[in-house]
C-alpha cells in the first residue's frame, strides 16, 4: 500500500527533508532546510536557542507540522494522512530533554506499553525484550520500580531504553542531557555511544561537543531557522568557515 | 487560658438549661417516638400523620440522600462533558462551554433554585393543560409525570437480561484483554460489547412475547394518577443543584487533564499510540489522580447544599427534622446536633474515601 | 561540506496558515466532526440569542410609573427601576441614605491603599479596618446617638445588607482564622485537637444549620431577659462559619513558605509570637489572599441564605418586591437583576483573584 508513497529516487537516504519551511503563527522558524541522513548516519545538529533546531527534528516524527516542503521517512512521506504518520513514528524513536515517562506505571510497563499495544506483541515477548534492553542501559534491576524512584540519568536511560523496545529505525534526541545534573550526563552519553557504535542511525540536538567529537559522521549547525553549516566533526570544530559558527563555537568552548 | 474557657462554657450551658426550663422545653430523646401529626409531601418509606418524629427523622434523611444522589449523578455526567467541552479544539464549543461555566459558577444557588421554582415551574399550566410528549410525559405545575414501567412485564426480564449482559461484557473484557498479554492478537472489543449490551436485552424483550406494561400517569379528575411522580419542589432543587455543581465539575476536569504535562502525549504518539491509546492509558489514568480529591469536595458541598431544600419547601431533612418537627417539639439541641450528626457524617465518610483514594493512587516517588 | 552564505530573510507565512481563512479551519472546521459540532452551536446560538435580546432590550419596557407601563411584550425593567431604592437598601429610610453611603465611600478609601505597593503603614490601616471602622460603621449606620436618627437593623436590607454581611463576615473570621490555622500546626496536641476538631465541624456543616443554631440556641445562651439582635445572631454565625474556611486558605499561605522560613526566624532567637508577627504570617497572609478572595466570593454568594432566617438581603428583597401584588408577574426580570447583579461582584473578584495568583506566583520563585 504504501509503494505508491515510495520516492525510489531517495532510497538511499532513511531521513530526507527538502526545502521544508515551517511557521509558528506568523513566525517564520524553519527556512528552507535540506537534510538527508543515510541509514547508520549520526547526526548532530548545534545551536543558540530558537535557532530551530529542536523543531526540525519534531518535524520529522510529525509531533509538529510542517507547511511547505517535504518530509520522507523510510520510504514514506510526512504529511496529513493519519495512517501514514502511525507508520513513521513506529520506525523512529524519540527521546526527549524532560524524559517523559509515564509516572504512574512501573519501569517495565513502560517499555512494554508500546510494543504490546501498537506492535502487539505477547506480553511475555515484550518483557523479554524489554529486560534485553533494561540490561543494555544498564539498569535491569529498577523493572519494577516507578519513575519517580529514578535519578535523573536513570530515567534517561529508561527513556532510551523504551524507544528501543520499539526496535526503530532511527533515533531523535531532543537535548537529551540538558536536564540532567553534570555528573550523571556521562551515563546517558556512555549509552549513546554504546547505541552508535551498534549501527544506529541517530539525529541528535544536543550541547555535548565531546559527544559529537567521539560519536557524529556529520555536524550541522543551525541559526535563525537556517542550516549555516555542515561538516565532518574535525573539520567542524577545527577550521568553522561562517562567522556565526565561529562565534557559537566561541561562546560554547568558554565552559 | 483554658479554665477561662471552661468557665465560659459553664455560664452558657447554665444559661441554656435555665431558659429552657422557663420554656417548658424537655430534654432528651423520648421526644423521637411522640407522634408528629403533620404531613410530609415526598416519602420513600411508608409514612402519615400517625408516624413518630423518629420516623420524621428517616424520611427527611431519605429524602436528602435522593435529591443528592441524584444530584451528584447528573452533575458528574453534565460536568465531565462540559470540562471536556472547555478543552476542544473548536472555538465556538470550547467558549460556549467557558460562559457557561462563567455564568452559573458567580451566580448564588439559592437564586438558582428561586428561578427554577418560581420563574420556570411556577408559571407552568393546570394540570389539565399540562404539556405532554404523548401520552407517556407531562408536565404542569403540580410536577413531572414520567411512565413507570412494571416488572412484571417484559421489563423486568429485560432488566435481568441487561445485567446479565452488563457481566458477560466484564468477563469478556477480561479474557480480550488476557488474550492479548497471552497472543498479542486484537479483539473489536468495544464493538462487540456495544452489540451484547444492546443485543442481549432485545433478545429477552422479543422472547418474553415483546410487551412491556407501562403505568401510564393519567389525568383522573383534577390531578395525575400512576407512573413516577416527581414533585415541584425535587424538579427545582435537582435542576438548579445539576447545573450549579456541574459548572464546578467542569473547571475541576478542566484543571486535571491540563495538569497532565503535554510532554505524556509526546511520547505516548512518538512511540505510535494512537490517540485514543494515549488518553485512555496515560492521560486519564493521570488526570484522574488530579480530578478525584476536589471532585469529592464537590460532591460534599453538593450534599450541603441540597439543605437549601428548606427555602422551597423539599421535605429534606433540614425541612422535616429541623424545621418542622424542631417547630413542634422545641427541641432544638438535640434535632440540631442529630441533623449536623448527619452531616459531618457523610463529610467525614466522603474525606475517608478521599483520603483512602489518594493513599492509594499516590505517584510512587522516592 | 555545506556553508550558506547567505542568511535568508524571514518571509510571511501562506495564507492558507495565518489570518482569518486559517483561523477558521483550525477553530471551527478541523475535521468532520468539528465541523457538525460547529453547525449545531451555530443553529443553537440563532435560536437562542435573537429571542433574548429582543426580550431584554428592544422590546423591553424602560419607561413608567406602574406596572401599566409595561404595554411591550419584552421584559418589563420598570419595576427594577421604581424599586431600585429598595433592592440597593432594603427598608432604609430613603432621605437616610447618605448614611450608608458615607460608610461605604469611607470603606473604599481606606481600602483602596491597601492595593498600592508604596503606602508604607500598611499594618495600621489593616488594623483601622479591623478594629475602629466597624464601629463607626455602626454608629453610621445604627444612629441612636449624636443627633442620628435610629435605624433599626430590621430596616437593614437589599445590596447594602449583602455587603454588610460579607465584609464583616470576612472580617470577623479574619483573626480567628489566622489564630486556628496556627493552632491547627501547633505542636501541643490539645490545641491542634481542638482547633483541628472546631474546623471540621464548621466545614461540614452546611451553612443553613449554623444560621439555625444562631438563630434559635443563641437566645438559650443568654440569660433571661437578654436579648440579641436577630442580625446580630446571623452575624457571629456567619463569623464563625467562616473562621474555618479563612483557617483552611491561611493554612494553605502557611504550608507554602519554605520550612528554611521557620528556621531561620528560629535561628535569630524570635518568640513563637514574635516570629510569627514579623516573619511567617506577613508572607503567609500575602500567599493566602487568593484563597481568601475565594472564600469571600462564597461568602458573598452564600448571604442569600439569610432570606431563610428572615433577613431581607438582596435576594429577600427581590423575593418580596416579587410577591408584592401591584407588581405581580415579573419574577423573571426580578432574579435577571439579581443575578447579573452578584455575577458582577463574583465574576470580578474571582478575575481579580486569578490575577493576584498569577502575580503571586511569579513572585514568589524559589
Amino acid at each position: 500500500m504504501n509503494e505508491t508513497n515510495r520516492n525510489t529516487a531517495n532510497d538511499d537516504y532513511i531521513v530526507s527533508m527538502r526545502n521544508v519551511n515551517k511557521w509558528f503563527g506568523n513566525f517564520h522558524v524553519l527556512k528552507d532546510i535540506n537534510l538527508n541522513v543515510k541509514k547508520g548516519e549520526r547526526i548532530v545538529i548545534c545551536g543558540p536557542s530558537g535557532s530551530g533546531k529542536s523543531t526540525v527534528i519534531r518535524c520529522i516524527n510529525h509531533l509538529e507540522e510542517h507547511q511547505e516542503g517535504e518530509i520522507i521517512v523510510d520510504g514514506i512521506e510526512v504529511g496529513n494522512d493519519v495512517k501514514l504518520i502511525h507508520q513513521v513514528r513506529r520506525e523512529v524513536g524519540m527521546c526527549f530533554q524532560h524524559f517523559n515517562l509515564f509516572p504512574h506505571l512501573t519501569i517495565l510497563d513502560n517499555l512494554t506499553l508500546a510494543p504490546i499495544w501498537v506492535r502487539n506483541m505477547p506480553k511475555k515477548e515484550a518483557e523479554e525484550i524489554a529486560m534485553k534492553y533494561l540490561e543494555r542501559v544498564r539498569i535491569p534491576e529498577q523493572a519494577s520500580k516507578y519513575p519517580g524512584q529514578l535519578s535523573g540519568g536513570q530515567q534517561q536511560r529508561v527513556a532510551i531504553a523504551r524507544s528501543l523496545c520499539m526496535n526503530p529505525k532511527v533515533m531523535l534526541f531532543d537535548e537529551p542531557t540538558s536536564a540532567l545534573d553534570p555528573e550523571m550526563i556521562s551515563e546517558v552519553l556512555d549509552v549513546m555511544v554504546e547505541l552508535a557504535e551498534g549501527g544506529m542511525t541517530m539525529i541528535c540536538v544536543t550541547h555535548e561537543m565531546g559527544f559529537a567529537k567521539r560519536v557524529a559522521d556529520r555536524v550541522i549547525f543551525m541559526d535563525a531557522g537556517q542550516i549555516i553549516e555542515e561538516n565532518e566533526p574535525q573539520a567542524f570544530f577545527n577550521n568553522p568557515q561562517s562567522e556565526r559558527t565561529k562565534l557559537f563555537l566561541s561562546q560554547i568552548i568558554q565552559h | 487560658m483554658l479554665g477561662g474557657l471552661a468557665l465560659f462554657f459553664y455560664f452558657i450551658v447554665q444559661n441554656m438549661l435555665a431558659n429552657m426550663e422557663a420554656r417548658g422545653i424537655t430534654t432528651g430523646f423520648a421526644f423521637l417516638s411522640e407522634k408528629a401529626g403533620f404531613g410530609i409531601l415526598q416519602s420513600l418509606i411508608p409514612y402519615s400523620e400517625e408516624s413518630t418524629y423518629g420516623r420524621t427523622f428517616i424520611v427527611g434523611l431519605l429524602n436528602t440522600l435522593l435529591v443528592s444522589g441524584l444530584g451528584i449523578l447528573f452533575a458528574s455526567l453534565l460536568g465531565f462533558l462540559i470540562g471536556v467541552a472547555r478543552l476542544s479544539k473548536n472555538w465556538l464549543v470550547s467558549r460556549m462551554a467557558g460562559v457557561y461555566i462563567e455564568t452559573f459558577r458567580n451566580i448564588p444557588l439559592l437564586l438558582q433554585i428561586f428561578f427554577w421554582y418560581f420563574a420556570v415551574i411556577r408559571p407552568l399550566p393546570s394540570p389539565r393543560q399540562s404539556l405532554s410528549l404523548g401520552d407517556w410525559v407531562f408536565l404542569n405545575v403540580r410536577g413531572l409525570y414520567l411512565p413507570m414501567p412494571e416488572l412484571e412485564s417484559s421489563f423486568g426480564i429485560m432488566l435481568a437480561a441487561l445485567a446479565v449482559a452488563i457481566v458477560l461484557v466484564f468477563f469478556l473484557r477480561r479474557w480480550a484483554i488476557k488474550r492479548h498479554y497471552e497472543t498479542g492478537k486484537t479483539f473489536p472489543l468495544l464493538l462487540t460489547s456495544i452489540i451484547i449490551l444492546i443485543g442481549i436485552p432485545l433478545l429477552a424483550y422479543l422472547l418474553s412475547g415483546g410487551s412491556i406494561a407501562w403505568d401510564k400517569p393519567s389525568l383522573q379528575g383534577f390531578n395525575f394518577q400512576g407512573g413516577i411522580t416527581v414533585i415541584p419542589e425535587l424538579l427545582a432543587l435537582l435542576l438548579a443543584l445539576t447545573i450549579y455543581t456541574a459548572a464546578f465539575i467542569a473547571e475541576t476536569v478542566r484543571a486535571g487533564i491540563l495538569a497532565v504535562s503535554h510532554g505524556q502525549t509526546e511520547a505516548a504518539l512518538a512511540l505510535g499510540l494512537s490517540h485514543g491509546q494515549t488518553l485512555r492509558m496515560v492521560i486519564i489514568p493521570q488526570a484522574m489522580r488530579v480530578i478525584i480529591p476536589p471532585l469529592t469536595s464537590q460532591y460534599l458541598n453538593l450534599v450541603k447544599n441540597s439543605s437549601l431544600a428548606t427555602a422551597i419547601g423539599y421535605p429534606d431533612i433540614v425541612s422535616v427534622f429541623m424545621g418542622t418537627t424542631l417547630n413542634q417539639t422545641g427541641q432544638a439541641v438535640e434535632i440540631i446536633a442529630m441533623t449536623m450528626a448527619v452531616y459531618l457524617t457523610i463529610s467525614l465518610l466522603i474525606s475517608a474515601f478521599m483520603n483512602w483514594y489518594n493513599h492509594k493512587m499516590a505517584l510512587v516517588e522516592r | 561540506m555545506s556553508v550558506t552564505k547567505q542568511l535568508l530573510p524571514d518571509r510571511p507565512a501562506p495564507i492558507s496558515q495565518i489570518g482569518p481563512i486559517a483561523w477558521l479551519r483550525e477553530n471551527l472546521f478541523s475535521g468532520p466532526f468539528n465541523t457538525l459540532a460547529t453547525i449545531l452551536s451555530l443553529y443553537f446560538l440563532y435560536l437562542v440569542i435573537p429571542p433574548v435580546f429582543d426580550w431584554v432590550f428592544f422590546s423591553a419596557n424602560w419607561q413608567g410609573e406602574t406596572r401599566d407601563a409595561c404595554t411591550n411584550s419584552g421584559a418589563c425593567w420598570v419595576f427594577i427601576i421604581q424599586r431600585f431604592e429598595q433592592f440597593m437598601y432594603g427598608f432604609y429610610p430613603e432621605n437616610l441614605h447618605w448614611r450608608p453611603n458615607l460608610a461605604g465611600l469611607l470603606l473604599v478609601l481606606l481600602v483602596v491603599p491597601l492595593f498600592f505597593k508604596r503606602v508604607p503603614h500598611k499594618g495600621w490601616i489593616a488594623a483601622f479596618i479591623l478594629l475602629i471602622y466597624p464601629v463607626i460603621a455602626y454608629f453610621l449606620l445604627h444612629g441612636g446617638a449624636a443627633g442620628l436618627e435610629e435605624v433599626n437593623t430590621g430596616k437593614w436590607g437589599g445590596l447594602m445588607l449583602t455587603l454588610i454581611l460579607s465584609i464583616f463576615g470576612i472580617v470577623a473570621a479574619l483573626p480567628i482564622g489566622i489564630l486556628l490555622a496556627l493552632g491547627r500546626r501547633s505542636s501541643m496536641p490539645i490545641v491542634r485537637a481542638v482547633c483541628t476538631v472546631y474546623i471540621e465541624l464548621w466545614r461540614g456543616a452546611p451553612l443553613i444549620t449554623v444560621l439555625f443554631m444562631s438563630s434559635v440556641m443563641l437566645p438559650l445562651f443568654l440569660p433571661e431577659g437578654v436579648d440579641i439582635d436577630k442580625l446580630a445572631r446571623a452575624m457571629v454565625g456567619i463569623a464563625m462559619f467562616q473562621s474555618a474556611y479563612v483557617a483552611e486558605a491561611v493554612r494553605g499561605g502557611l504550608q507554602a513558605i519554605p520550612k528554611g522560613q521557620y528556621e531561620a526566624a528560629e535561628a535569630m532567637g524570635l518568640t513563637y509570637w514574635k516570629s510569627m508577627r514579623l516573619v511567617i504570617l506577613p508572607q503567609a497572609l500575602k500567599l493566602s489572599i487568593p484563597g481568601m478572595v475565594n472564600t469571600f466570593i462564597e461568602l458573598f454568594k452564600d448571604t442569600s441564605l439569610v432570606l431563610i432566617i428572615g433577613l431581607f438581603d438582596l435576594l429577600a428583597i427581590i423575593q418580596q418586591a416579587n410577591a408584592d401584588s401591584s407588581w405581580l408577574g415579573f419574577d423573571t426580570e426580578g432574579y435577571i437583576f439579581a443575578a447579573v447583579v452578584y455575577w458582577i461582584f463574583c465574576f470580578g473578584m474571582s478575575r481579580y483573584s486569578l490575577a493576584l495568583e498569577k502575580k503571586l506566583d511569579t513572585g514568589h520563585r524559589h
